[in-house]
């Protein structure tokens, strides 16, 4: 059989209760009410031609190919644009309509090249296709007349390829880029005849333009006139395997199309849960890197980090490693070595990594990097709800009447849900913006934000409280819901603690710098303006009152009524594709897989029973701690799979003295990174595209990770973990990642109803899965919380030690753009750079006059911890006294500059408040300059012929 | 253990007992006393057991003498209620 498109079922999927039946060709079918004829009769088996219309956009009724007669109806009605009525007759076949449609057709094919041979959508084009099905045999206008033959083909895109000779101007794309995206970057230019396809104004090619290059109108092209440069090529695809990306926690589910074991494209999974047939730049276009020439495919080792690499076997560097483990712990103790997982990588390879640390280190020094974005999130909303899962899915934002964005910038960081935030905004939902910084989402194209209250970085829950106390105070709790779902007592207390005057929005705007008149209005409006629904990022949880803050977030959830249905909730936006399995599967030092702590003699009795040893019953030690115990010579060997501890750590410095100090640090990674300077061993991993398992997104959702090429480097990432750990003295024999869930399964009550085979068969499920929920569970806290009622906890402001002061007058803010992935590990290495090359520091117009500085400037930009150089971007999006920058590359060093605060909780480090000067510079910083001479240093790997650095 | 990581673990200390006791939940003491039980590991522990208490706060203070004395109070608050062996709910996932 082999290649086949998915099936596109024309138009839009139509739910309702109500089934109509009609006849389509002599054969009854039977349909919800609303769907259209064209659709009626595709998912029944039949076909009807058709070129405007796909089935993830509204139809359209332009290219009149789809035309249908009707008993008892007049001419030809488009089917696209025909709901189905009971009793209704149709004819999809008649001698009139196959004239109507082949000279449609001819009008088409007069005014379009003839090179299907060689064109790169040859077998794969719907024009094509409809000719074909038309009977079409000539085109009786010839081919002398007008055309647009001669346009020029537009390859500024990194990924894709604009032919506008080969357009039909059926506008997909542009209905992609509105509906599907909400970016409004495509138009159609001119009319008549000399329409064409614009990326913007009549100068701006697809780069230059407002578009994303998410895809969507790639996708949505029925020609060549949009297609992907693999295509061009490679050639056409064979299969398709469905796999789950790797960058985001949105997970979005994709077709990886490949050639034998040449990945051709990704296109988007239609019936993805998650994403629903939409993807963004990353995902779609952003695996390059997979076989990037900067991948390390062979294990290294090194006795000492100023020593170049020497390549070995795979045999030799699990010797060596297992050997200076063992001579660690017999000299140090266990408590002496630790590791972190990775949250890039699989369940099943997280497990065995925290198993790994657990049953054969004996300690549970094991973290992951939850530790430095979502902690709080963990701590907060167990505290008030019992439960940290995040209440709601995605579709869930499709019932929302005001969504609440604290600092979270979506459209850049979870792009693909963004764009459903859109979709439900231009249909009239409201949205409130919490945020230093002015972003995409507050205005973008028909989308307006009723209030963004520029918070001043550090005072989140200054802000909160004080949304707390106009709701209170004004009578505009949801009594009902708090008696009947939380303890009114507790209720009592909270109230009476945010009614004072001192939590009122006018008595802290001084310290909020949100007008307390706008703060009102949206406490006010996010309390009665229907279904609300919190979305929160790393602006609540990277500070140092960051589990408090989410305590607030949930208290006002709470006090609305705003949980425990659809369209509402409190959703925290995880950042990795696979952080919530990460903590799902035991990372953090002091829980075993499912959230049950060490201590619990029952809980460690079953696992030692389990895995045949004796475990350590105390909690182990965090990251930052993991690097104090470093400096402090009690903690010796780190193994690190698949995180960039001194790219994305805060104080850079302190964490190169706490790897420096250590005797051993083991890299699993797919490139040599920041933290491989300080590596004694390197082993090759492998990619998402190279191995079997299961990520879990942000909605609890459990997808499956399809291998469709043999590793690189030799073996899946959890075959390296188990080489390691028998290496060490264990027995462990799993043949395949099915076998480790079903280890899970035994011995986790929240997957006890799950395994590979299931997975299969279904696709994706939420979790909890089991007895008590067979078929997973969408929404949490329906009839009630899952830990009885929900609980109201006082948050005072307690502001942060990290003070502005004459020498550090203004507050440095970091965030993510959308190009780019957290450090960039994969996306430096693939088209996006094109995009976003280096990281800017973005300064209002006040601050950079005062400074005397303009955009495209260098500027030295120093805290207490440290200084970095980087170039400047003068913008308004920032407030006076606030500077924004990203980290994602290694060359801007951003988190020398970032302190050592953190959540009182969860030591979720406090990114998001450092203060800062920027003064006007010439050139990098000494540390900076050291940096790189060290990465050179560190990337020689002996016996190559050329000692430039690997990057 | 050095002065510098000796004094991450006071202002940790004294991080944690403010903001319990700011919480008005219980009795802050043991509130800070548990949570440093169930999150600290335990060089971290001896570390600050040893250490000079007079500098910390006074609930801080009161926190690390209870649990010196090999206390393991019970969970506090749902922050650190764990799931039993076959429980499942208790999630704190970051």
């Amino acid at each position: 059989m082999g290649y086949e498109r998915q099936a596109d079922f024309g138009t839009p999927e139509v739910k309702s209760d109500k089934l109509v039946t009609l006849t389509i060709d002599n054969r009854e079918v039977t349909v919800p009410a609303g769907t259209t004829v064209m659709r009626a009769a595709a998912v029944n088996g039949g076909s009807i031609p058709k070129l405007c219309a796909t089935d993830n956009m509204k139809q359209f009724g332009s290219c009149r190919l789809c035309l249908v007669e009707i008993e008892g109806a007049r001419g030809t009605p488009a089917s696209c644009t025909t709901p189905v009525a009971e009793g209704m007759v149709v004819q999809t076949q008649t001698p009139r309509l196959e004239k109507l449609r082949r000279g449609v057709m001819e009008l088409y094919i007069s005014d379009h090249p003839l090179d299907c041979l060689t064109c790169s959508s040859n077998n794969d084009c719907e024009l094509q296709e409809q000719a074909a099905n038309v009977g079409l045999r000539d085109v009786r206008y010839g081919y002398e007349g007008a055309n647009h033959l001669d346009a020029g083909i537009d390859a500024s895109n990194p990924y894709f390829d604009f032919d506008p000779t080969k357009c039909i101007v059926c506008s997909r794309c542009v209905r992609a880029c509105d509906e599907v995206q909400g970016t409004f970057a495509l138009t159609v230019d001119g009319r008549g005849f000399a329409s064409v396809i614009s990326a913007g104004q009549t100068h701006d090619d697809f780069l230059s333009s407002e578009c994303v290059s998410c895809g969507a109108c790639v996708q949505a092209c029925p020609t060549d006139a949009l297609q992907e440069k693999s295509v061009k090529e490679i050639g056409l695809p064979e299969r398709s395997v469905v796999t789950t990306c790797a960058y985001c926690g949105v997970g979005c589910t994709f077709r990886a199309e490949m050639r034998g074991e040449q990945l051709v494209r990704m296109i988007p999974w239609k019936d993805g849960k998650a994403n629903r047939g939409h993807s963004c730049v990353k995902g779609r276009f952003a695996y390059g890197y997979t076989n990037h020439q900067d991948r390390i495919l062979n294990p290294m080792i090194r006795e000492s980090i100023d020593q170049p690499w020497r390549e070995v076997s795979w045999e030799e560097a699990i010797a060596y490693t297992a050997n200076k483990l063992r001579q660690i712990k017999e000299t140090h103790g266990a408590g002496a070595l630790g590791g972190l997982t990775s949250s890039r990588c699989t369940n099943e390879e997280t497990y065995l990594v925290q198993k790994l640390i657990r049953a054969t280190f004996g300690t549970n020094n094991v973290d992951t990097c939850a530790r430095v974005c979502h902690s709080p999130t963990g701590y907060g909303l167990k505290t008030t709800f019992g439960t940290s899962a995040g209440t709601q899915d995605f579709d869930s934002v499709m019932d929302c009447d005001v969504m609440m964005v604290i600092g979270a910038n979506p459209t850049d960081a979870h792009p693909v849900f963004a764009s459903r935030m859109k979709r439900r905004l231009r249909q009239g939902a409201k949205l409130i913006v919490i945020d230093p910084r002015r972003i995409d989402l507050v205005r973008s194209p028909h989308i307006q934000a009723e209030h963004h209250l520029p918070v001043q970085p550090g005072t989140n829950v200054a802000v909160l409280t004080s949304m707390a106390h106009v709701i209170v105070t004004e009578g505009l709790a949801d009594e009902d819901f708090i008696r009947a779902r939380c303890d009114w007592d507790e209720y009592q207390d909270w109230a009476r603690f945010v009614s004072d005057e001192r939590h009122s929005p006018e008595f802290l705007e001084p310290v909020t710098r949100v007008p307390a008149d706008e703060l009102r209005k949206a406490a006010r409006l996010y309390a009665t303006g229907g279904n609300g629904a919190i979305y929160y990022g790393l602006g609540v949880t990277e500070h140092s009152q960051g589990s408090s803050a989410v305590i607030a977030i949930a208290n006002l959830a709470m006090c609305t009524g705003n949980i425990g249905r659809p369209g509402v909730g409190v959703n925290p936006l995880r950042g990795q594709n696979n952080v919530q399995g990460s903590c799902d599967m035991g990372s953090f030092p002091h829980e075993l897989p499912g959230y049950r702590h060490i201590h619990d003699d029952e809980v460690r009795s079953l696992f030692e029973k389990d895995w045949g040893v004796t475990l350590d019953k105390e909690p182990g030690l965090r990251i930052n701690n993991m690097l104090d115990a470093a400096i402090d010579g009690t903690f010796k060997a780190l193994y690190v799979q698949g995180e960039d501890i001194m790219q994305s750590d805060p104080n850079t410095q302190h964490v190169a003295a706490g790897l420096e100090a250590m005797e051993l640090v083991i890299m699993h990674d797919l490139f040599l990174n920041e933290t491989a300077n300080y590596a004694h061993v390197f082993l090759p991993g492998s990619t998402f595209l190279e191995k079997n398992g299961t990520f879990i997104n942000a909605e609890r959702r459990i997808q499956p990770v399809r291998k469709v090429m043999e590793p690189a480097n030799g073996y899946e990432d959890w075959q390296v973990t188990q080489m390691l750990a028998n290496a060490l003295g264990a027995d462990w024999n799993y043949t395949h990642p099915s076998e480790i869930i079903d280890e899970i399964a035994r011995l986790t009550p929240t997957f006890a109803g799950f395994s590979w085979e299931r997975l299969q068969k279904i696709g994706s499920v939420q979790w909890p899965v089991n007895d008590m929920f067979p078929d997973g569970s969408p929404v949490m806290h329906v009839e009630e919380f899952v830990r009885g009622k929900g609980k109201f906890v006082v948050t005072e402001y307690i502001p942060t030690d990290e003070k502005t002061g004459p020498r550090f007058p203004l507050l440095l803010t970091t965030g993510r753009i959308l190009s780019q992935y957290n450090v960039g590990a994969q996306t430096r290495r693939t088209g996006n750079v094109l995009w976003h090359d280096e990281d800017l520091l973005e300064i209002h117009p006040a601050d950079a006059e005062n400074r005397g500085l303009k955009t495209g400037d260098w500027v030295k930009l120093a805290s207490r911890t440290g200084e970095t150089t980087l170039r400047v971007l003068v913008t308004d999006r920032v407030a006076p006294g606030v500077v924004y920058t990203t980290f994602h590359h290694p060359s801007t060093q951003a988190n020398v500059v970032t302190t050592d605060y953190s959540d009182w909780a969860t030591n979720c480090p406090e990114y998001k408040v450092t203060a800062v000067q920027v003064t006007p510079s010439n050139g990098p910083t000494e540390w900076q300059t050291e940096q790189a001479e060290l990465t050179e240093r560190s990337r020689r790997i002996a016996g190559t012929t050329e000692m430039e650095p690997a990057e | 253990m050095s002065s510098d990581t000796l004094s991450r673990l006071r202002y940790m200390a004294n991080q944690i007992a403010q903001n319990i006791e700011s919480m008005g939940e219980g009795d802050p003491v043991l509130g800070t006393a548990d949570h440093i039980d169930k999150f600290w590991d335990p060089r971290m522990k001896q570390a600050i057991f040893a250490d000079d208490r007079s500098v910390l706060s006074p609930v801080a203070r009161a926190a690390i003498d209870h649990l010196a004395q090999g206390a393991h109070p019970p969970p506090q608050s749902r922050a650190t209620e764990f799931n039993a062996v076959d429980e499942v709910g208790h999630s704190d996932a970051g």
